[in-house]
C-alpha cells in the first residue's frame, strides 16, 4: 500500500513575507493564543489526533508543575533560565500550533542551553527530563542555541509520566554541525505534545532524530527552516506503537532559502489492538528556494491485526528551479519474499521475522550518529519485539 | 551422501482465471554425487521446479512426491528443507535492508548446525569464501543483496553454497546476467562444491554456456512443464546447435 498526496498553493509572489508560513498544513506562527483556538478535531492538522485522550492538555489551564531535570553538560556548555521576551529576542521560532503557543504562554519563561561559538564537543549534552505523575500538567519552553562553527550533540530523554506540552527551538549558527536526538520513552499513560523547530544557519548541517516508544498519546512536530542559503537538515524518526498507543509525527521542511537541503526518513512498527501511528510529511519549496534538494520517506511495518498506520507525504512547490524533490511512503506487513529467502537458508520463521525487523530499524539506527543512543535503541527495539510479535510465534 | 527423488510432480499457481498447472508430471532422480542440468525455453517450468522443491508458498503441489534420502520433502517447512540439506541459489536473490551479510551468514550457519560456529574459524572461513568469489572483505558489512550488482548477487549465492555446505544444491539460472569472468568465478565455486564426495547439483539454465565450465552427468530438456528429452552432455551440444525449436513445435 502506498499513499501519496501533493498539493500546490497558488500564491502571489508579492504576498510572500519572510518567515510567514504559507503552507496549508502549517498555520502562520503566532504567540497570540487567539490564533490557536482549541481544536474540534475536524481541523486538517488535528483530524488524526484523539483529542479526548489528551486529558485536558489543550484547555490552557495554568500550572506550575515541572519535570525534574538531570543533565550532563560538557565543559563550556551552560544552562540558564531566560524570560519569554529574551527567548523571542534570541530569534526562537514562534509557536505554530496550540500546544506550542500554550507552552510559551504558560511555562513562565524558557530554559536556554548555550553552546558557544567555535566549540567542538566530544561528549553529548544530555538532558534527562522525568515526570512523576500523569496528573501533573507541565509546560516546557526550551531554546537550544549552538554558536557558529561549533559541533555538538544534544540528547533529550523523556521518561516517567506527565501531561506535557513543549516547544523547543534549535538555533544553529553558520557552519555549525548539530545532532539532536529526542527520545520519548514515557510510561504508558503519558501525554506529550511537542514541537521541535530548527533554524539552520548558513552552510550549517543539522540532524534531528525523534524516537517514540512510550506514552499513551505522543504527537511530535519536527520543523526545519533556514536562516541563510546552503544549510542541510536530516530529519530521522523511529517509533514503535503497542496496543492502544497513539504515536504521531508531523514533519515540516520549509525551504525558504536557496540551495538548502532536507532529507526525511521515519520508520515505524505497530503491534497490538488499537496501535495507531500517524506520519504527516510536508515540504514547502518557496519561490526563492532555487537549487534546493529534498526527499521525504516514511515506512511502516504492521506486525499484527488491529493496527492502523496513517502516512501522508505532502509537497508544496512554488518554484521548479530545483535540484530534486521527492517522497515515498509505504505501509506493509512482512515481505513474504524476504522471509522465504531467509528461511530457505535454514533460519526459522520466528528468527527470520526477528532478523527482518532488526534490519528494518537498524537501517535507520545506524544513521543516528550517537553510539550510546544507537545501542539503547537497538536494545529497546529487541525488547519491543520480544513483547508481542515474536512471542506469538512460539 | 544424498539422493533427491522427484516423482510425477504436478504444480499449479493461482491466477485470476483460477489455478494454472505449470508442472505436468516431472520425474527425476539425482543420485549421490550427480550433476543434472535442466535446460529449456522461458516459461517451461524450470524455475517452478526449483522453487517448488524449496517450498515457496506461491506454488501449490497438486500431485507427486519429492524425497531426500527417503524423507518427505513436501511435508517439511521451508527452513526444515534447508536443514535437511537442500539449498536453492536464486535467480533473483532478495534484498534484506539493514541485515549485514556477515550477520545473515552467521545466523544461517547457526540455524543449520544447531549451534553458533566457532568465532575464530568462522570469520576465517567467511573471508576465504568471499575472497574465492572475488568479493571484497568489506562485503560482509553490506546489507544482504541491497545495492549489489547482478554479478555480486550471484557470487554471494555461491559463497553461501560453499559456507552452508548443503547435500543437494539447486542453482536457478545462476549464469544469467554474468559476464564471462564472473561466470568462470561462479563455476569454479560450484565445481569446488561438486568435488566433495556425495554432493548433488541440479543446474537450471537457459543457455549452454555455463555447461562448458560445469560438465553435467545428465541433461534434461524441459518443455511445457514436462521433460521432453534427456541424455548425456552431448544433448547440451545438440541444443547449442539446434535450439529448442523442434521440441516447441511438437508441443504446438
Amino acid at each position: 500500500m502506498t499513499l501519496t498526496d501533493s498539493a500546490r498553493e497558488n500564491l502571489e509572489a508579492g504576498l510572500e513575507v519572510k518567515h510567514q508560513i504559507t503552507s496549508h498544513l502549517n498555520p502562520p506562527p503566532s504567540y497570540d493564543l487567539a490564533d490557536h483556538p482549541a481544536p474540534t478535531g475536524r481541523e486538517e492538522i488535528w483530524r488524526f489526533t484523539p483529542l479526548k485522550r489528551l486529558r485536558g492538555l489543550l484547555d490552557g489551564e495554568a500550572s506550575d508543575a515541572s519535570l525534574t531535570w538531570d543533565t550532563t553538560l560538557p565543559d563550556g556548555v551552560t544552562l540558564s533560565d531566560i524570560s519569554v521576551d529574551e527567548a523571542r529576542e534570541l530569534g526562537e521560532l514562534a509557536p505554530g500550533d496550540r500546544p506550542s503557543a500554550l507552552a510559551v504562554a504558560l511555562a513562565g519563561g524558557a530554559t536556554l542551553l548555550d553552546v558557544p561559538a567555535d566549540t567542538e564537543l566530544d561528549e553529548p549534552v544530555v538532558l534527562r527530563l522525568h515526570g512523576e505523575n500523569v496528573d501533573d500538567l507541565v509546560y516546557g519552553h526550551l531554546v537550544l542555541r549552538v554558536g557558529r562553527f561549533s559541533r555538538a550533540t544534544i540528547v533529550l530523554v523523556h521518561t516517567g509520566s506527565a501531561r506535557y506540552a513543549a516547544t523547543t527551538s534549535v538555533l544553529v549558527g553558520d557552519g555549525a554541525q548539530v545532532n539532536v536526538v529526542s527520545l520519548q520513552d514515557w510510561d504508558d499513560d503519558a501525554v506529550h505534545l511537542g514541537r521541535d523547530a530548527v533554524l539552520v544557519g548558513r552552510d550549517a548541517s543539522v540532524r534531528h532524530t525523534s524516537v517514540s516508544f512510550g506514552g499513551d498519546v505522543v504527537r511530535m512536530h519536527a520543523n526545519v527552516e533556514y536562516a541563510a542559503p546552503g544549510g542541510e537538515a536530516e530529519l530521522l524518526g523511529l517509533y514503535f506503537a503497542d496496543a492502544g498507543q497513539h504515536l504521531e509525527h508531523r514533519l515540516f521542511a520549509d525551504h525558504n532559502q536557496p540551495r538548502t537541503k532536507s532529507k526525511v526518513l521515519y520508520k515505524g512498527a505497530l503491534q497490538g489492538q488499537g496501535a495507531h501511528t500517524v506520519w504527516i510529511g510536508n515540504v514547502l519549496i518557496r519561490k526563492v528556494a532555487e537549487g534546493i534538494e529534498t526527499y521525504e520517506e516514511n515506512r511502516n511495518l504492521v506486525l499484527t491485526d488491529g493496527c492502523q498506520a496513517d502516512s501522508v507525504p505532502n509537497l508544496e512547490i512554488e518554484t521548479g528551479e530545483i535540484e530534486g524533490a521527492g517522497h515515498a511512503s509505504a505501509t506493509a506487513r512482512f515481505d513474504d519474499e524476504q522471509l522465504f529467502y531467509l528461511r530457505s537458508r535454514g533460519v526459522s520463521d520466528k528468527e527470520a521475522r526477528r532478523l527482518v525487523l532488526h534490519g528494518f530499524f537498524q537501517d535507520l539506527i545506524r544513521k543516528v550518529g550517537v553510539p550510546e543512543i544507537e545501542e539503547r535503541l537497538t536494545a529497546t527495539v529487541e525488547a519491543e519485539l520480544a513483547k508481542n510479535v515474536l512471542r506469538e510465534l512460539d | 551422501m544424498s539422493t533427491l527423488e522427484i516423482k510425477d510432480l504436478h504444480v499449479s499457481v493461482k491466477t485470476d482465471d483460477g489455478p494454472k498447472e505449470i508442472l505436468k508430471g516431472v520425474t527425476l532422480t539425482i543420485k549421490d554425487g550427480e550433476t543434472h542440468a535442466i535446460m529449456g525455453p522461458n516459461g517451461s517450468g524450470k524455475s517452478t521446479l526449483a522453487y517448488s522443491i524449496a517450498g515457496h508458498p506461491k506454488y501449490d503441489i497438486t500431485g507427486g512426491t519429492v524425497t531426500l534420502d527417503g524423507a518427505d520433502v513436501l511435508a517439511m517447512t521451508v527452513d526444515e528443507r534447508a536443514r535437511a540439506g537442500l539449498f536453492l541459489a536464486m535467480q533473483y536473490p532478495v534484498e534484506v535492508p539493514g541485515v549485514s551479510v556477515s550477520n545473515f551468514l552467521r545466523t544461517a550457519k547457526t540455524a543449520l548446525d544447531g549451534e553458533a560456529p566457532k568465532l575464530r574459524t568462522w570469520v576465517k572461513d567467511v573471508n576465504a569464501a568471499l575472497e574465492k568469489l572475488n568479493l571484497d572483505p568489506t562485503f560482509g558489512q553490506r546489507s544482504v543483496n541491497e545495492g549489489f550488482s547482478g554479478g555480486e548477487k550471484k557470487r554471494h549465492e555461491i559463497a553461501q553454497l560453499e559456507l552452508l555446505d548443503p547435500q543437494v544444491a539447486i542453482l536457478d539460472e545462476t549464469d544469467s546476467g554474468l559476464d564471462i569472468d564472473a561466470l568462470k568465478i561462479v563455476s569454479e565455486g560450484v565445481n569446488r562444491f561438486r568435488a566433495q564426495e556425495g554432493k548433488g547439483v541440479l543446474l537450471i539454465t537457459h543457455y549452454t554456456r555455463i555447461l562448458r565450465y560445469i560438465e553435467p552427468d545428465h541433461v534434461h530438456v524441459f518443455v511445457d512443464g514436462r521433460i521432453a528429452d534427456q541424455g548425456g552432455p552431448e544433448l547440451a551440444e545438440a541444443l547449442e546447435a539446434e535450439g529448442y525449436d523442434k521440441y516447441l513445435s511438437a508441443v504446438r
